[in-house]
């Protein structure tokens, strides 16, 4: 009896399957395509090597001054110099640990939330928002407990960024809420005064909101009457930002049918509850991209606050480029500035993705 | 040194609707003595005249000037606390009291000194104007010489004004090219975009030390527009304005005796000129009279330096600016710094 034994199957022809093929289809497939992967190419072969070479491989990495910096590239010494600069502007160098601690705390602070298994989320959630904020404040400004106060003109570069931007949102977030409710209201009072306001603060850009703040506002005020500049650029930043959030939010509301504000009535749930427990959970999670969105621009018009003086991490890196000694060393400045600004923003929107997957609860067309 | 037209409109508005107070006489002196430093407003980073550090020390002559008054007021130079401002907020910080005396590269101008609730105490830290960076391979000497030229402007600023005024005075051609940032308008001079490059001379030098290779640029001799800077304290305290004034006559006074840092001490006890003894304190009682102390310019120049060393130390040969003392030296050294003597 002779058994059958089948041929080994033939690997599927190069022409359709392996890197070439994947090739042929997406980049050489018509002659036009050909023409533009090759110019492409081209491109890429006209860029990268010199920016390479001008940022790693010619760049001087080692040294204090401005002398050290003898090959032709980038001049990083320049950033490590300033290094402690762009990231805590001048606050005073031994209480630096104090800013580190109060990061620390955020990170120590936030990761319990991380975590799936984690009993009563919500309350641990809320006491820390609750709690944090005044512990990072005497941290960072001190004057009691026996820590130095550190005036708000010492606080700078990243630090100083990183604040205005935490604060804007925290601030703005709820604002905003109560903003969208208010002009989806039905009582006119209160649905015109927060159009009004929504309008207003939409309807003015941020540098000026800033300018007038730092330069008009003390003109009105009795002489020798000052607040806290950074104080007065803070509530700027979050009454316009809350202007934002509230039209973003009310996107959302606009979106969820109307069938769910019925069918929250017809619960006998009242306005509060009908709110805050259908309507927003489902509008809130609808506008994750454009609150994003807003939360990655607030942290980029961080650095308008240049406007008001202030010395964000942009402001730092603008002003230790004018610095004698190191003339000349804008560009590693800027491109300091913008990889620093890059890896957060990309950071966010990489943590919006997956707020998105996970809270996800297959409503999406 | 520019200002916006419209930040002067709002400014000189809110003046005239008396908005700002008006201390008595005496007044910002007694409140400087009484919260023991004094609030000094410089630029948000100019090279040479005020600029921080990478220990965060703001270093430059607008600065070390605030230290000479501190020195004054107070027989130490560490008691100032320096506010950062911009050219916008400027003047602002100094109306609302924010700031006590504001040494920031600002020019003094009849306009500025009249109406805005302001008053220049009368010393020039740095005389400035505009003028021109050019390659030295044009081989032009003089900015007479610049007929047909093109040249980099920052826009926005007095400059423009000033140039074209210059060029047309002298019946010359020139094509203008403006920038918005003066590290956009010197890597155009250096792509050679522009013949030259114009800007008040202050900056030219730094300007210059910025490019790849500064030795193959000049600085014309010409200086086309006048641009004194120098401290600007609020109205109505005559008091302070006067020790103020006098701190820079004393800066002066003290490079024309050639009291400097080093030989202060020496020259206190046993100088013989009347001029340096009454200059010291060492003899009569002319610092009592400005209502301050009677070693006060024993202290102004032990801490901080006379005029020349301020100069040197922060603008000078010694710097990466190289600017040399032209206008800002000393009347009898050639230029226009003159002080009137203290008796």
């Amino acid at each position: 009896m002779t058994s059958h034994t089948f041929k080994p199957d033939m690997p599927p022809p190069s022409k359709v399957f392996g890197p070439v093929a994947w090739m042929r289809q997406n980049l050489f497939s018509s002659w036009i395509n050909t023409l533009l992967t090759l110019f492409a190419i081209y491109l890429i072969w006209l860029v990268v090597p010199p920016l390479l070479s001008w940022a790693i491989f010619d760049a001087n990495w080692v040294g204090t001054t401005r002398a050290d910096c003898t090959k032709a590239g980038a001049c990083w010494v320049f950033i490590e110099q300033r290094f402690g600069q762009f990231m805590y502007g001048y606050y005073p160098q031994a209480l630096r640990w104090r800013v580190d601690l109060t990061v620390w705390l955020a990170i120590i602070g936030v990761a319990p939330l991380f975590i799936k298994v984690m009993p009563r989320k919500a309350i641990y959630g809320l006491s820390f928002l609750f709690i944090y904020p005044i512990v990072a404040y005497f941290l960072l400004h001190g004057g009691v407990f026996g820590l130095d106060q550190v005036a708000t003109s010492q606080w700078g570069g990243l630090m100083l960024t990183l604040v205005i931007a935490t604060v804007g949102i925290a601030g703005a977030l709820p604002l905003g809420v109560v903003l969208a409710l208010g002009r989806r209201s039905e009582m006119p009072a209160i649905r015109v005064m927060c159009v009004t306001f929504i309008e207003f603060w939409r309807g003015v850009p941020l540098i000026t909101v800033l300018f007038m703040s730092s330069v008009m506002l003390p003109l009105f005020l009795p002489e020798g009457m000052n607040f806290d500049k950074l104080l007065r650029a803070l509530i700027g930043v979050i009454l316009f930002q809350s202007a934002y959030v509230a039209e973003v939010v009310r996107g959302g509301m606009q979106a969820i049918p109307k069938g769910q504000y019925e069918a929250a009535a017809a619960m006998g749930l009242g306005y509060w509850r009908r709110m805050g427990l259908v309507i927003l959970p489902q509008a809130l999670k609808l506008v994750i991209p454009g609150l994003v969105n807003t939360v990655i621009a607030l942290f980029k018009d961080t650095s308008l606050v240049i406007i008001i003086g202030l010395f964000d991490l942009l402001n730092s890196v603008k002003q230790a480029a004018a610095d004698p000694k190191w003339l000349g060393m804008a560009t590693e400045g800027y491109v300091f500035a913008a990889l620093v600004f890059w890896i957060f923003c990309f950071g966010m929107s990489r943590y919006s993705m997956h707020l998105e997957r996970k809270l996800d609860t297959g409503h999406k067309r | 040194m520019k200002m916006l037209k419209s930040t002067l409109a709002v400014v000189a508005a809110a003046a005239a609707l008396g908005l700002t107070g008006f201390a008595q006489a005496g007044a910002k002196l007694d409140a400087i003595q009484k919260k023991g430093f004094i609030q000094c407003g410089v630029s948000d980073g100019l090279p040479g005249f005020s600029v921080p550090d990478a220990s965060g020390k703001i270093q430059g002559i607008d600065a070390d000037f605030c230290r000479a008054v501190a020195a004054a007021v107070f027989g130490d130079a560490t008691k100032v606390k320096f506010s950062q401002l911009n050219a916008k907020e400027r003047f602002t910080a100094l109306q609302s009291g924010e700031i006590d005396i504001l040494s920031r590269n600002t020019t003094w101008t009849s306009s500025r000194d009249a109406s805005m609730g302001l008053v220049f105490p009368g010393f020039v830290t740095y005389y400035d104007g505009v003028g021109f960076l050019a390659n030295s391979k044009l081989g032009v000497k003089s900015a007479k010489e610049l007929d047909g030229a093109t040249i980099c402007i920052q826009a926005g600023t007095t400059t423009e004004l000033n140039v074209s005024d210059y060029f047309r005075a002298n019946n010359l051609k020139y094509t203008p090219i403006t920038f918005d940032t003066s590290d956009e308008s010197a890597k155009s001079l250096e792509s050679g975009r522009c013949d030259v490059l114009t800007s008040d001379k202050s900056q030219l030098y730094a300007q210059r030390s910025k490019l790849a290779s500064p030795k193959d640029y000049v600085v014309l001799p010409e200086t086309i527009s006048k641009e004194p800077l120098g401290p600007v304290v609020a109205r109505g305290d005559e008091d302070f304005s006067t020790i103020v004034r006098w701190v820079g006559y004393a800066l002066l006074n003290a490079e024309e005796a050639g009291v400097t840092s080093k030989n202060v001490e020496a020259e206190a006890k046993s100088t013989k000129n009347p001029d340096v003894a009454r200059l010291l304190g060492a003899d009569g009682d002319y610092g009592t009279q400005l209502k301050l102390k009677k070693d006060w310019v024993v202290q102004v120049v032990k801490q901080v330096g006379n005029y020349g060393e301020m100069f040197e130390k922060n603008l000078g040969a010694g710097t990466p600016l190289e600017i040399a003392r032209g206008q800002n030296a000393l009347w009898n050294a050639g230029g226009i710094q003159y002080a009137p003597p203290v008796r």
